[in-house]
């Protein structure tokens, strides 16, 4: 019963640690109106908005969306904002999809982003859980101890974070939008880093963004008339799970194999491992890669750590992971899930120049959040199914 | 489209402040209570989807803990919108029409009491130019009450008489959290708060919440059967925004009102209830007319948000109240409204019908 | 013709917004037991598992919990990091260590602070114990634990407390 859907335009800004040079407005117009124009469409065309961003202690703005309803085409328009923590930008543009699968609308422009240079970030992203004092330092101080568990139980080589590290800034190198250009990194660099969150160094870490994403979703009549080749959506899929309960695999949560198996299923991929060309995937801090490899089935329980030293993930290798230079490259949170989402449609519709993975016809976006509860994913393919 | 339906719906009592209870514990039975009356397990729920507000919390990632409160293992389907529950419910619409899955859990809900609310509310406008000035909420709607008046579309007499009687119809509603006999002559001698609003002319502040549970065709009627309630179809479900900044806007008027009402078939046929949002009494009088809702239409019943507006959970109150009266047989049509942004800027319109 | 002053691009709003939060009745229980030096944690009465600290319900059940279960100060680490990152609002002085310790009764574990113990020398398995401030100092806060430090005992072996990774 659900309806195709496509990406016919995909849009982002050039992320930075400060983009000084534009307010709130200016930036998810940047975003925008790059992806009106690769889908060759105007703001009248567009008949619906799905917003999505993170904590708006980012910005300051209580439900900034509304502030930005004109500046971003939607006066007299429906327009949805979505909020699921980290996984936000994933989740918002499924929820974009929704709206084209469930026959209501024709053309939906989904926007993510975050501005998070107007305040602090790792003020605002921590929790001031009352009673208690501030001890988890951001989402670092979170996830690391989860990785220091994750190493100890894979027994993985000490190097596998900076690899990573190393990989995924190469990658941005490719990528004139993404945030960190880091030319001359290496692992002695990496490894000489401040350690911000023991085992964490600061270069296993991604950066602070401003930045926003957009794409244009669209049914098949709108895939049709688009200028230039589309993505069609081949399954979407969220779940989630409670934060804190007796027993709780925090290193390979039973949510996240959940939804990856859902949307291989609705996707028709019955071997992940052989039948997915690249694969966008929301890697904040090094050692998350090994992690997802095997949360999301491409590799066996303690031997995700194994895809990265072999080179498989890497640029060159059988499944790219993060060609873009992903998370650890660019973080503007609102919008890092949705970069991923746009990355992997960009990847199966060939524009993603000089970080094109050859050949790739299917791709997996990925995205998640909260204490690794929250997961949305899609994957994306050249040929409608 | 696919049918669906409000097959149950539960709502806790708001109150000024609970020094009591979190937004959790406030939550849980109401999900509970929502669940368990639509007759359908709680592990047979399709997708579950929320709304609530971190800045009305004071906590980012505020919803997070909503999800540990009501029950998200095995994992679970679920979304969450920083908007009434009302939109969330709009998303579990949406979904519900893949085909792929029958039944959605919507709940909303917030503590207003926590933050001041005016303040917190400024927070929504321009940062760069209004915001800095600190307009707090009541006196933002003021400015369109005035303008209400200076148009003559409106007076402070009428204005009164939309709280007296919606304090009075709220006695008949055991969920009413300021509910009495009032006399506008009497309420028209105090003092105005942010002219030309008083008291009586501004929604409490509240904490509460609310749920719903959706249902696609036979298994609607089926789950309706067990309960002995009509099923309350959801037959229009539309809604659109205006730009922000009150100067580019005529705040006499409320186009996506109007247009998500047209959309969503409101002028298609009578309508017996309509539960609108209108935390102030001059936006009542101003929703009647963009609403195009005639005089024989039976407005807020419930004694609507002057009675009670636990923000974040109020919108889809209002679609649940509507429901109620189309469950127990006592409308055929009904409307709900629901309301987001200074000066309605953002509404939501849902028309109801019984089988 | 007057040259035109520099363009704003810049604007910095102080903004402050003052909220009162309500633990709630189950975290209240818990605050008034840290009040007289007590770890009261609640168990589940579905599944029996013990919540430390407890939010009133069961995460997986989704019912309320209401036995309380008195804990010992004692338990283990189960995972950590070590902070060196300073940030605004920082209760404590960098490096420290954010250790995440599964109290002995519990069944799942809490971040606190782990401190006497050179930042170098602290393990996934190492056993600690509470220190608590003065009684005269004491406020409904998990703060009246002030950190855990290691009790000096064998380290727990890894399967006792993989689970709660």
């Amino acid at each position: 019963m659900a309806r195709h859907c496509a990406v016919i335009g995909v849009g982002q800004t050039r992320h930075a640690a400060k983009r000084g040079d534009l307010s709130m407005v200016g930036l998810v117009r940047e975003a925008a109106l790059a992806a009106l124009k690769d889908a060759g469409l105007d703001w009248k065309d567009v008949e619906a908005l799905v917003i999505g961003k993170a904590p708006d202690m980012f910005e300051g703005v209580m439900q900034p969306e509304l502030y930005l309803a004109d500046a971003l085409g939607a006066v007299g328009k429906p327009m949805i904002r979505v909020h699921t923590a980290g996984s936000v930008g994933g989740s918002t543009a499924i929820v974009a999809a929704h709206l084209v699968q469930s026959g209501q609308f024709s053309r939906v422009l989904t926007v993510a982003f975050e501005k998070q240079s107007e305040s602090e970030a790792t003020w605002a992203i921590t929790p001031k859980i009352p009673f208690q004092p501030p001890l988890v330092a951001g989402a670092g101080g979170y996830f690391a101890p989860i990785i220091r568990a994750y190493i100890e139980r894979s027994k993985a080589p000490a190097d596998v974070g900076l690899l990573v590290a190393v990989k995924d800034r190469k990658n941005a190198m490719r990528n004139p939008f993404a945030h960190l250009h880091l030319p001359d990194i290496d692992i002695e660099t990496v490894a000489n880093s401040p350690l911000l969150w023991d085992p964490l160094h600061y270069l296993e870490c991604c950066p602070s963004s401003d930045g926003a994403c957009a794409m244009v979703l669209g049914d098949e009549g709108a895939a049709k008339k688009a200028p230039a080749r589309v993505a069609w959506v081949l399954g979407t899929a969220m779940r989630s799970e409670p934060t804190m309960f007796p027993g709780r695999n925090q290193i390979n949560p039973r949510a996240g194999r959940e939804c990856a198996a859902a949307v291989y299923r609705q996707a028709g991929v019955t071997d992940p491992r052989k039948q997915i060309d690249t694969a966008e995937i929301y890697v904040p801090f090094s050692w998350y890669e090994p992690m997802w490899m095997e949360n999301l089935g491409f590799a066996d329980e303690n031997e995700g750590w194994k895809m990265t030293l072999d080179g498989v993930t890497a640029f060159e290798g059988r499944m790219p992971v993060n060609p873009s230079g992903g998370v650890l490259s660019s973080n503007p949170i609102g919008a890092s899930g949705m970069l991923r989402f746009a990355e992997a449609a960009m990847q199966v519709s060939g524009r993603a120049g000089e970080h094109q993975v050859d050949g790739a016809k299917v791709a997996l976006g990925h995205a998640y959040g909260g204490g690794s509860q929250f997961f949305s994913m899609w994957m994306v393919g050249a040929n409608r199914p | 489209m696919r049918e669906v339906a409000v097959v149950s719906f539960a709502q806790a009592k708001p109150v000024r402040r609970d020094i009591v209870h979190n937004e959790v514990e406030i939550l849980m039975p109401v999900v509970a209570e929502a669940v368990a009356s639509s007759g359908l397990a709680r592990d047979r729920i399709g997708f579950t989807v929320s709304g609530s507000c971190d800045y009305l919390a004071g906590i980012p990632f505020s919803f997070v803990m909503a999800l540990d409160g009501v029950g998200a293992w095995p994992p679970i389907e679920e979304s969450h919108v920083e908007m009434d529950g009302a939109w969330a419910l709009a998303e579990a619409f949406t979904r519900l029409q893949h085909g792929d899955i029958d039944s959605a859990l919507v709940f909303g809900f917030g503590k207003s009491s926590v933050g001041e609310l005016p303040e917190v509310l400024t927070l929504q406008l321009d940062p760069y130019l209004v915001a800095p000035l600190w307009p707090d909420s009541i006196s933002v709607a003021a400015l369109q009450a005035r303008a209400m008046i200076d148009a003559g579309l409106c007076s402070e007499r009428q204005m009164a008489e939309v709280a007296v009687r919606s304090r009075r119809d709220a006695k008949a509603n055991p969920f009413a959290q300021l509910a009495g006999d009032f006399d506008a002559a009497s309420l028209l001698k105090e003092p105005c708060i942010s002219s030309p609003l008083r008291r009586h002319d501004c929604a409490p502040i509240s904490d509460g919440a609310s749920a719903i549970v959706l249902a696609a065709g036979d298994v609607a009627r089926a789950l309706c059967e067990k309960t002995g309630r009509t099923p309350a179809w959801i037959r229009g479900l539309d809604h659109r925004v205006d730009a922000q900044n009150l100067g580019v806007r005529d705040l006499t008027t409320c186009p996506s009102a109007r247009i998500a009402a047209q959309k969503a078939g409101v002028g298609t046929a009578a309508v017996d209830v309509a539960e609108i949002y209108a935390p102030f009494t001059h936006q009542e009088i101003l929703l009647r007319r963009e609403l195009g809702l005639s005089a024989s239409t039976k407005i807020n019943p419930s004694g609507g948000v002057l009675a009670g507006n636990p923000m974040m959970a109020a919108g889809l109150i209002r679609i649940g109240e509507a429901a109620s009266w189309i469950h127990r047989g006592d409308a055929r049509r009904a409307l709900a409204h629901a309301t987001s942004g200074p000066c309605l800027q953002q509404n939501l319109v849902c028309v109801l019908e019984g089988e | 013709m007057r040259e035109l002053p520099a363009p704003i691009k810049m604007v910095t709003i102080p903004t402050r917004l003052d909220f009162t939060i309500t633990p709630g009745e189950a975290p209240a229980r818990f605050l008034k037991g840290m009040m007289e030096g007590r770890i009261l944690a609640e168990r589940c009465p579905a599944c029996g598992k013990v919540y430390m600290p407890p939010r009133g319900s069961c995460a997986t059940c989704a019912v309320p919990t209401r036995e309380q279960v008195e804990l010992s100060s004692k338990g283990t680490v189960t995972t950590f990091c070590v902070v060196n990152l300073p940030f605004y609002g920082q209760a404590v002085e960098i490096p420290y260590v954010c250790a995440s310790v599964v109290l002995d009764g519990a069944d799942l574990p809490f971040f606190c602070l782990l401190a006497e113990c050179p930042v170098e020398n602290v393990r996934m398995g190492m056993r600690v114990e509470a220190v608590w401030c003065d009684p005269a100092e004491r406020k409904p806060s998990l703060e009246n634990i002030k950190y855990l430090r290691p009790t000096g005992e064998p380290d727990a072996p890894y399967e006792s407390f993989k689970e709660h990774l």
